[in-house]
């Protein structure tokens, strides 16, 4: 199964910008590329990357080929209030992913 | 073989040959299809170079895993903010990298990542702000090891 990394700090001050970073392990197989027999090797790929933070979206990518294997994604988010942010990866052959982490503001 | 080819028929069938050569060739993003691609993103809207940043290394040795990011400076306020980051390649096989959706929620616009570039080429970053407006940046890359090409 995939293994995901994700960073948020754990405490935050209220209104603070934090910055999340998330990896998962995953081939992202572009669908290009061919065996020895000439065959395609089939696409593999990560399609979606979707953050809530209580529930609420705050981030949201479409990923293509073009991004290298193990995903790694960074950026940004508002500490709003305690609780919790949870990272959600979707993708081919019915991948799919959920990562949280917990954050106290204060 | 009871007759010899003319040398005109010869030119059509190696003329012939070499349009099938072309059309066989892999798929491979253009700068055209890059400009098709940022097309179906922006639609009608006039693309205006500036206020993004796109940071990529000019020098590449491993093109399977290039750090990229895309910034914009924006006080990221309900009236006033970003509302979406796309990258694109000119020669990658397809030429969408990432498409970002983002909002005042962000307190900064800025993504970062890792790519593939399966080839020497430019990169260009969209912005789409909330007063509706488009700016673009682009940056050349050169890439010593391509990614993509090797056998699985």
């Amino acid at each position: 199964m995939a293994r995901a990394l994700v960073s948020v700090p754990a405490r935050a001050r209220r209104g603070e910008i934090i910055e999340v970073k998330a990896l998962i392990s995953h081939v992202m197989e572009t669908g290009h590329r061919r065996r020895q027999d000439g065959s395609v090797v089939p696409p593999d790929i990560i399609r979606r990357f979707v953050c809530t933070y209580n529930g609420t979206e705050v981030f949201r990518a479409e990923l293509y080929p073009a991004i290298a294997a193990n995903p790694f994604i960074a950026f940004s988010t508002v500490a709003t209030e305690s609780g919790t942010l949870a990272l959600h990866w979707t993708g081919d052959n019915g991948f799919s992913v959920t990562e949280s982490a917990a954050i106290v503001v204060e | 073989m009871s007759r010899h080819l003319s040398r005109r028929e010869l030119l059509l069938a190696a003329g012939a040959g070499l349009a099938s050569l072309v059309v066989v060739r892999p798929a491979r993003a253009t700068p055209e299809a890059m400009r098709e691609a940022i097309r179906k993103v922006v639609g009608a809207a006039r693309v205006t170079p500036g206020r993004v940043k796109l940071e990529l290394p000019p020098l590449v040795e491993n093109g399977n895993v290039v750090p990229l990011a895309v910034s914009v400076e924006s006080p990221m306020t309900e009236v006033d903010h970003v509302r979406g980051l796309h990258v694109f390649t000119e020669r990658n096989p397809r030429p969408e990298v990432l498409s970002v959706r983002l909002g005042p929620r962000a307190g900064r616009a800025r993504v970062a990542t890792r790519v593939r570039l399966a080839n020497t080429q430019s990169v260009v970053a969209i912005a789409e702000l909330s007063d509706g407006s488009w700016w673009s940046d682009s940056a050349d890359v050169v890439v010593t090891l391509a990614a993509c090409l090797e056998e699985a």
